[in-house]
């Protein structure tokens, strides 16, 4: 089976000038695979400073990594030139959390889906491209001729962020990089734009990765998480498995605060406490989640975890699983089902 | 008991170059000292109005048209400009959207609590100024050290419980919150909210909280407001909202939101919320409505009471009985 994208060990520091000893550390040593053959929807979560957002600009090719490499069907993304990387950066599509700053609003919402398809090439003629757009502009549930020759901000936000799933799709990409696309949106709509996803993952054979800290939309949409603290993954594995059976304290912590749109469970019923999280980083040796983790151990403070096995398709990077195999970091992919 | 907090006929008109939208039409509310109300819609469905409305900062081309806003037996739409920027702070507090990014950066945080009081209580001594500043601060669980800071040396969820704590420095009747946490993630979100909920039970402060996060107000209100299209559709106890919501519109809502049992399902709500310039006739929310009747496209219902003191504006439960 080819791998379409691999993570192989990636780390990214970022530091601050030339003098400063220590940078922060926003991805430590990070591998995954997804195949060509085996399109999924996995979720990258974690609060805000987890590192989430520095994979995907890694994985859009934004950023370069400090350590590490990022290969697309086998080459270095930032070494691809000519036609490979113009294949890349068709192939590899974004959708951001911020429906209303990715318009120009001097520009009628045509725009957005008529430069990819110049760009790229991908209509022989105006008639071609006319109805490419208006399929993919259908197949995420919006009308066509209610959307093109429109500004901007004649279009609701739901509406705005579906317009930038049709052009995803318009390009047929093979992995679409989705940044809270619905942390800006209505909840009445956010189904809607979910649904969108889904289908293009199902009916197009997409892979997405869909960064969130929410984790009851990841829940729905998602097969497989990767749970981020401080740059470390925390857990990762079967998306079932992870939020009925979180193991690791950080994220029983994250669903623990989940606000439950049922009024008999309530947040702290767990009985776990939230700690600050401004508290004194100690040291940054040991478990990154070590400061606020309510079962620390002095060995928590010198050696960050392993991943240990807990599950057929679950580790957990703690030392109150120590019992389990270890999971070395480079097989990450093992335990995420597509 | 008379309510803390009383709405009569609230009517705000924003007069734009298309014509006047009315964004608050008649609303009614009562609410009473210690209550939580959660007050839920759509962008552009009258939310964020409606608590300008309240601390009379609706800006031209709005206007606040009728109605009284009363707090404490006072109404403050018809104070003077002096007296109500008394009222501000000190009987009803406003804590913005996005409040955290109002601190200005280049004054310590002491400095501009300190400005908040001198405001009010300008005769008051320097002294008992940073007392009742740090006990604010301290009431929000932040160190007294936080007085001395600026803005950029605090995190996200800092900076917003200082805001809070801005807002119950003159111990005020109502608090209003819009969208306290729409910024933050889980974690911090919960802090926030435990923070609100406990300064709210020791000051016994009605607290309005603004927002579309259904599950934020599952876990922190007594009462949940829908607007819609700038009515009041549905005024329920969270728990009668959430197990069987009588106004479609609050059906469809609850229906729409995720949880672990239904995994996979999507329910959205079909249609677009209508433009305040071209609002339906009838029930607005009619075009949308899976069990609209005839009437409803002619007759705008009103809000009635009904069993456990529900106030819902529907015609399905006059017409049908």
């Amino acid at each position: 089976m080819a791998n379409l994208l691999e993570f192989r060990n990636v780390t990214k520091t970022y530091t601050r000038g030339y003098f400063s000893e220590a940078g922060t550390t926003a991805l430590a040593d990070f591998s995954m695979t997804l195949k060509e053959d085996e399109p999924t929807i996995m979720t990258v979560a974690g609060e805000s400073g987890s590192g989430k957002t520095t994979l995907a600009m890694l994985l859009l090719g934004f950023i370069d990594p400090t350590k590490g490499e990022i290969l697309y069907k086998g080459k270095n993304i930032n070494k691809l030139r000519g036609e490979d990387r113009l294949n890349y950066r068709r192939e590899v599509q974004a959708v951001f959390q911020d429906p209303f700053a990715v318009f120009n609003p001097f520009y009628t919402v045509d725009h957005l889906l008529t430069v990819p398809i110049e760009k790229f090439k991908l209509a022989k003629s105006k008639a071609d491209a006319r109805n490419k757009m208006e399929e993919a502009l259908s197949s995420v549930g919006l009308r066509p001729e209610d959307i093109l020759g429109r500004f901007p901000h004649q279009l609701s936000g739901g509406q705005r962020q579906r317009i930038n799933v049709a052009r995803a799709l318009l390009l047929k990409p093979k992995v679409l990089v989705a940044d809270e696309p619905v942390s800006m949106v209505d909840a009445s709509l956010r189904a809607n734009i979910l649904e969108s996803l889904r289908s293009l993952h199902r009916d197009h054979g997409v892979s997405i990765i869909y960064i969130t800290h929410d984790l009851t939309t990841a829940y729905h949409v998602a097969n497989s998480i990767v749970v981020l603290y401080k740059g470390g993954v925390m857990e990762a594995g079967d998306i079932d498995n992870v939020i009925q059976k979180p193991q690791h304290p950080y994220t029983r912590l994250l669903i623990d605060s989940i606000p439950w749109p049922d009024v008999d469970r309530r947040w702290g019923s767990d009985g776990m406490m939230v700690k600050e999280s401004e508290t004194t980083d100690k040291g940054g040796k040991g478990c990154r989640f070590a400061a606020r983790c309510p079962h620390v151990k002095d060995s928590c403070l010198h050696t960050p975890p392993p991943l240990y096995r807990v599950a057929q398709t679950q580790v957990a990077s703690c030392v109150l699983y120590d019992n389990n195999p270890v999971l070395p970091a480079t097989q990450l992919t093992d335990v995420l089902p597509v | 008991m008379t309510p803390i907090l009383q709405i009569r006929d609230l009517q705000v008109s924003y007069y734009t170059d298309l014509g006047r939208a009315t964004a608050l039409n008649r609303v009614n509310l009562d609410l009473n000292a210690g209550e939580k109300l959660g007050l839920v819609g759509e962008s552009g469905s009258g939310k964020s109005t409606m608590a300008l409305a309240m601390m009379r900062m609706i800006k031209a081309p709005g206007r606040i048209e009728s109605g009284s806003v009363t707090v404490g037996g006072v109404d403050l739409i018809s104070l003077n400009d002096e007296e109500m920027r008394l009222a501000r702070l000190s009987r009803i507090a406003y804590i913005p959207q996005g409040a955290m990014n109002s601190l200005n950066p280049v004054m310590r945080i002491g400095a501009q609590m300190v400005d908040a009081i001198k405001a009010h209580v300008p005769n008051m001594s320097q002294a008992d100024m940073t007392e009742q500043c740090m006990q604010a601060l301290e009431s929000v669980d932040l160190k007294r050290n936080v007085f001395q800071m600026y803005a950029h040396e605090l995190s996200g969820g800092m900076k917003q419980r200082v805001c809070i704590a801005i807002g119950i420095l003159l111990k005020p009747q109502v608090i209003i919150a819009d969208e306290p946490t729409s910024a933050l993630d889980v974690v911090t979100q919960r802090q926030v909210m435990e923070t609100i909920d406990r300064v709210q039970k020791e000051m016994g402060t009605a607290v309005i909280l603004i927002g579309h996060d259904m599950g934020l107000m599952a876990q922190f209100v007594d009462k949940v407001a829908v607007m819609y299209a700038g009515r009041l559709t549905e005024v329920s106890t969270v728990r009668d909202m959430f197990s069987k919501p009588m106004h479609p519109y609050a059906q469809a809502l609850i229906k729409s939101l995720p949880n672990l049992s239904n995994k996979g399902v999507f329910q959205g709500i079909a249609g677009l919320a209508p433009s305040l310039l071209r609002i339906p006739n009838g029930c607005a929310f009619h075009p949308r409505c899976p069990q609209a009747m005839d009437v409803c496209k002619t007759t705008i219902p009103d809000v009635k009471e009904y069993e456990g003191n529900r106030l819902v504006a529907c015609h399905l439960y006059t017409e049908g009985a």
